[in-house]
């Protein structure tokens, strides 16, 4: 693959593995942006990103908001708390009235799964899902790819276990996609209500006995307890989900010694991790945030130069 | 199509030994310039040159490689977008003097793009340029400090440099439609 050519970021589910790696590759020459006095390139100069959070967001819009400063472009942020949505405007009118003043990128985050797919459909602007409902959330599945990839130097054929409230999230479904095209062995674990057997059928492991998932994994990714997603528990309470299932000393020091722990963020210190295991050096927590930007300007600015595709 | 054979393997060396020497008398008043390559071709041709002013020198010379694709002007008139690719460049530019190196001198537009480029990670003693064929056509008030060969040309020819190391063969043709 040569070229780049899609205009829109929707999901892991329709991009290639090819596509996948072009990505990820181009993300390393944003990376070492970062790391320079002057963080910042003249790429975007004149374009306008409009980050659309129709859905809480610090870490992921404050991230796409400096990814697209350092690409020069101007960018502006939409809450939906202070948006017309809230007086009863319409997603679509909203995004026709974005587009209306000459947006050339929007990037949304929303709680209905498949907000940005319709967008796609009618905006001649590119569109980026920041997350959709517990559907997808592109993004974060390249970042976590690219650290993998950073500290293992590979992600095929590597064993990463998925540990949590895999139901309720978005990070979980685009991991496990786009790691299953990436040729890395899958493993979903966590409580039977948040973690069904369906799953199965996308070609990954789902196990309920956390201590076999963690065993042989080269990558342990947890994921927060999606309480705001959740109608009802899922499990008796936090101290016997902590008991069951969180990542503690005892189990730490059973795993492999070149395992590394990952975590979207916000973690949820003594919950699904023990504090002490979120600061040590296998923790590449941080790490994540850091690459995160790598990843979103690469996003950025390749789907800037796209052109619509049919999907 | 129509090829016609511009430099072959001994000019392509005979220029560059040239340009090295041309190099040092140029910057005689400095420790050592620096040789920065633009990606792709530009790169081999650094290496090649560094090889040389370490022979005359005796000494070192710091050697980097640069990726112009993210200040290039022409975003909108593309419809893909080429992969973008590292820059290492393992030595702080400021003070330095930069030689960039690019294969053909053409618009001048690739020149600026790197000249911003290098701008960015730092502020040069002074940059020069060196290019192996300069084919006139500039659209910028850009020109080479050192050439290479200059090789006239028609705006819709095609001037192509092969280099070992990224092609397996060292030539350069030019090409008429």
């Amino acid at each position: 693959m040569k070229t780049w050519q899609r205009k829109d970021l929707l999901g892991m589910k329709d991009l290639s593995a090819e596509e996948i790696l072009f990505l990820l590759d181009s993300a390393k020459a944003f990376k070492q942006i970062g790391e320079r006095k002057i963080k910042k390139v003249p790429t975007l100069r004149g374009k306008t990103v409009i980050n659309l959070f129709v859905e809480p967001s610090t870490r992921t819009r404050t991230s796409f908001e400096l990814s697209a400063i350092r690409l020069s472009a101007d960018v502006i942020n939409i809450n939906a708390s202070a948006s017309s949505l809230v007086k009863g405007e319409t997603l679509k009118d909203t995004a026709l009235n974005l587009q209306a003043l000459n947006a050339d990128i929007i990037v949304i985050r929303h709680s209905a799964g498949g907000a940005p797919h319709f967008l796609a459909k009618f905006l001649k602007a590119s569109v980026i899902n920041a997350g959709d409902g517990a559907h997808e959330h592109p993004t974060q599945a390249l970042l976590d790819a690219f650290t993998i990839r950073e500290k293992k130097g590979r992600i095929e054929g590597l064993n990463v276990t998925i540990l949590g409230d895999i139901l309720y999230s978005r990070v979980a479904r685009s991991d496990l996609w786009m790691l299953t095209k990436l040729g890395a062995n899958v493993t979903l674990a966590g409580p039977a209500t948040l973690v069904p057997r369906e799953f199965e059928k996308f070609g990954c492991r789902v196990t309920h006995d956390i201590d076999e998932a963690i065993r042989d994994a080269d990558v342990i990714n947890l994921l927060r307890i999606q309480h705001e997603r959740q109608r009802k528990s899922a499990f008796p309470s936090i101290g016997e989900y902590t008991a069951l299932y969180g990542l503690n000393k005892e189990r730490f020091a059973r795993i492999k010694p070149d395992a590394m722990i990952m975590h979207p963020g916000p973690i949820n210190r003594g919950v699904e991790i023990d504090s002490d295991i979120a600061d040590s050096d296998r923790s590449v927590i941080l790490q994540q945030v850091t690459n995160g930007l790598a990843v979103r300007m690469a996003v950025l600015y390749l789907c800037s130069g796209g052109q619509k595709v049919e999907s | 199509m129509n090829t016609v054979l511009i430099m072959d393997a001994t000019t392509i060396d005979r220029a560059l030994t040239r340009m090295a020497h041309e190099i040092v008398e140029r910057n005689a008043d400095q420790e050592s310039p620096a040789l920065v390559g633009i990606r792709t071709h530009g790169v081999p041709l650094a290496q090649r040159l560094a090889r040389k002013l370490q022979e005359i020198l005796k000494r070192e010379v710091p050697t980097g490689e640069l990726d112009i694709s993210l200040h290039r002007d022409d975003l909108e008139l593309r419809g893909a977008m080429p992969r973008v690719g590292t820059s290492d460049i393992p030595f702080d530019v400021t003070g330095h003097t930069i030689v960039l190196v690019d294969d053909v001198l053409f618009t001048g537009r690739s020149t600026r793009a790197a000249m911003d480029a290098v701008t960015e990670l730092g502020r040069p003693l002074r940059i020069q340029l060196a290019a192996l064929v300069d084919r006139g056509h500039r659209e910028l008030p850009v020109r080479a400090d050192f050439v290479g060969k200059n090789v006239p040309t028609a705006r819709n020819e095609r001037v192509r440099v092969r280099l070992i190391e990224v092609d397996g063969q060292d030539e350069v043709v030019l090409e008429k439609p």
